[in-house]
């Protein structure tokens, strides 16, 4: 029996039990576009996840202070307080390889402009390269300048819904802000950035590191350690060179926080560091979703096997009055194989019709961005053909071992 | 007209097969040495100490003993005999359904006692058309699609696939249900549905049309005209075996084999005589009163 002759019984077969191959198909339907909707999703949050890092900046390293203390009789030593705002002027002036260096410092006051008063407001204060470091632009007036931060400068940037909260139609540039005690003129608005992560870069109010450290966080300590920094963003000029501007960045540390590398007190990590642990994260979800809809696809292929075998009972006689006129065992088993096969298939076709459909749904209306894989289309696809052929197998063979006699007396 | 001619051409090809007869009876002849055969006639079955024992050990039961029987081209011969006979069973191994356990069954000359499921496929479709009394149609498949059916399995092609088509329409036009090749066989009446599964017999060309009780789901009307039909085929040379319980259907035949505990018991012949020379004139007319 030639191949063609073949799929066009099995294809028959299909629909003439219409609702019925629907119906079979469906655990596979189900299968496949679980499958390319669950790496659509996937692979759309892991797409967001990168963006957003690299949002704030390209070929960054981010030195961490590490909090721990070796022990309190260290406590008062100088070299024990992790980052100092000097390292980062020492990172910029005798690293080769180094764009630009940005030192971020927090705090929260309330913030006053006219009769509008916000409290809270987050604060920033930074180093001019910040903008460039951390892939911000400037919408109207200007960042502060290099002496402005060293001469503690009173002047304020706004981002752009603090702008709006604070003035707003109004042009804010030249215009005075009240920062906690601090009287500041504003001197640029941000262009907008929106949510990254859970930090809205639009709602702060930046100004620069010096003004922060001095006015609004007064320590103590700042006499004997130096002004304490968290972190400190140093953008690398040439991408290719990282692991070498990482190694100097470290001996340079070492060497000025007197500590040995085996206990350093920073830590240094990329941005591509932070891409591969919050990728290993939804890789792991990715995962799991993907055995999720590996069991819905042995399932599906289980109804398969399931319909195969009651069409193979159903149809005994068929099968007996096909040997009757000639067809032997293995045209037997190639018709109800074709069947599965094409079963699952045309579940396979319209599962992934479903899968791109769902997944363009729920990023055009489920507010969740989706990418769609092309190899998990093909993945898909190739495991409901697989499917077909394991789980039809057992139900072909059951028909091609009928007895032609008892097939044909079969009630 | 249409039918006339197709009823000729259908004709024509039965004759046709006679034509290379002489050159088979005279191998059969020469290997078997049958003193009883003449010259002329050319044996579609032929068997020789038949014999079919079931079950295994001690239990066994022998469901045909020692059958040897003939069947001469162009004959037609009913088997009859009550339930547990070994009708069926016979019927099995002729029908190439089964092998017996000892016994050599030559079909058309060619032993086929010995074969294997594969290659008694083969023979079924090459030489043997079957009737059965269900019908066996597939259901939700035109009359066409159900005539056509043995040629799908037919790994000769002696059929070309381009003139499948052509080729059932002619089958359904002689039996007389050229108006019906789209209909399903839900839609036909059991007379016609058995007439589409004649016809379905008769397309791959069958040296031998087996029959299993192909009236007994049919009125006695419907009956008849199968009958008539089966009559007609066999006037125009065809080889016709029918297992049957009814007496009625048994005389339209020339011979009757009453089986009997596994073995023959007595042979009838019903005077019709044996089959006349291909008349085509007769034919026609014949197949024109079964239709009307």
């Amino acid at each position: 029996m030639n191949p063609n002759e073949v799929l066009r019984i099995s294809w028959e077969a299909i629909v003439k039990n219409r609702v019925r191959s629907l119906l079979t198909m469906l655990g596979i339907i189900i299968g496949v576009a679980a499958v390319i909707i669950m790496i659509a999703i996937s692979s759309g949050t892991e797409a967001t996840i990168r963006d957003q890092i690299t949002s704030l900046g390209s070929n960054l390293v981010f030195i961490t202070a590490n909090f721990t203390r070796n022990g309190p009789q260290r406590s008062s030593q100088l070299t024990s307080g992790g980052l100092v705002y000097s390292d980062a002027t020492a990172i910029q002036q005798q690293i080769p390889n180094v764009a630009g260096v940005s030192v971020e410092q927090g705090a929260t006051e309330t913030v006053q402009a006219g009769p509008v008063s916000l409290s809270s407001v987050a604060i920033l204060g930074s180093l001019p390269d910040y903008l460039s470091v951390r892939g911000m632009s400037i919408a109207s007036g200007r960042y502060f300048t290099l002496e402005e931060n060293t001469n503690h400068a009173k002047v304020a940037v706004l981002g752009s819904s603090l702008a709006q909260s604070l003035f707003g139609t109004s042009d804010p540039i030249d215009q005075s802000v009240q920062v906690g005690s601090l009287r500041m003129t504003v001197i640029g608005v941000l262009a907008k950035k929106g949510l990254v992560g859970d930090m809205d870069y639009d709602a702060r109010l930046y100004m620069p590191l010096q003004v922060v450290l001095h006015y609004f966080i007064p320590s103590r300590f700042a006499r004997f350690l130096g002004q304490s920094v968290r972190t400190i963003y140093v953008q690398v000029a040439d991408p290719s060179k990282m692991d070498d501007t990482i190694q100097q960045i470290n001996l340079l540390l070492l060497q000025r926080h007197k500590v040995s590398a085996s206990s350093p007190d920073f830590t240094i990590t990329t941005q591509q560091d932070i891409i591969t642990t919050q990728g290993s994260t939804t890789a792991a979800f990715r995962n799991l979703l993907a055995w999720v809809a590996g069991v819905s696809l042995i399932v599906g292929g289980i109804g398969i096997m399931n319909i195969m075998l009651v069409s193979v009972t159903e149809r005994t006689r068929e099968i007996g009055l096909r040997q009757s006129v000639g067809a032997t065992p293995s045209d037997i088993r190639s018709q109800f194989l074709a069947e599965a096969l094409l079963l699952s298939l045309v579940g396979g076709v319209i599962g992934i019709l479903i899968g791109v459909g769902g997944a363009y749904i729920f990023s055009a209306f489920g507010g969740m961005r989706t990418v769609i894989v092309p190899s998990s289309i093909l993945l898909a696809f190739c495991s409901a053909a697989a499917v077909g052929a394991f789980f039809g197998f057992y139900p072909a063979n059951q028909a091609a071992q009928l007895d032609p006699i008892d097939a044909l007396r079969h009630e | 007209m249409l039918l006339k001619m197709e009823a000729l051409n259908f004709a024509e090809t039965k004759s046709g097969l006679q034509v290379g007869e002489g050159i088979t009876t005279g191998t059969v002849c020469k290997q078997h040495g049958d003193d009883a055969m003449s010259a002329a006639t050319r044996m579609i079955i032929e068997t020789r100490d038949l014999t079919k024992v079931f079950g295994m050990g001690d239990t066994t039961v022998t469901a045909l003993d020692r059958v040897s029987l003939h069947i001469q081209i162009g004959e037609m011969v009913a088997i009859m005999g009550p339930s547990g006979s070994g009708k069926s069973t016979l019927l099995n191994i002729l029908g190439c359904l089964s092998t017996p356990t000892s016994g050599t069954y030559l079909l058309d000359g060619q032993d086929v006692s010995r074969l294997d499921k594969v290659q008694l496929a083969a023979i079924r479709n090459q030489k043997l058309g079957f009737v059965f009394q269900s019908y066996n149609l597939l259901p939700r498949t035109s009359a066409m699609r159900n005539v056509m059916l043995p040629l799908v399995y037919d790994r000769t092609h002696k059929v070309p696939r381009e003139q499948w088509e052509t080729r059932a329409r002619e089958m359904l036009e002689a039996v007389g249900l050229g108006d019906r090749v789209d209909h399903e066989p839900q839609e036909l009446s059991g007379g016609q549905q058995q007439r589409v599964a004649i016809a379905r017999a008769l397309i791959a060309d069958p040296v031998l049309l087996i029959g299993d009780e192909p009236t007994g789901n049919l009125d006695s009307k419907s009956g008849k005209e199968i009958m008539k039909l089966l009559l007609n085929l066999n006037g125009r040379g065809m080889t016709i075996l029918i297992v049957t319980h009814d007496p009625a259907i048994a005389q339209y035949t020339q011979r009757v084999i009453h089986l009997k505990d596994g073995r023959i018991d007595t042979e009838v012949h019903n005077g019709h005589g044996h089959p006349q020379p291909v008349q085509k004139e007769t034919e026609i007319s014949q197949l024109l009163s079964v239709e009307n």
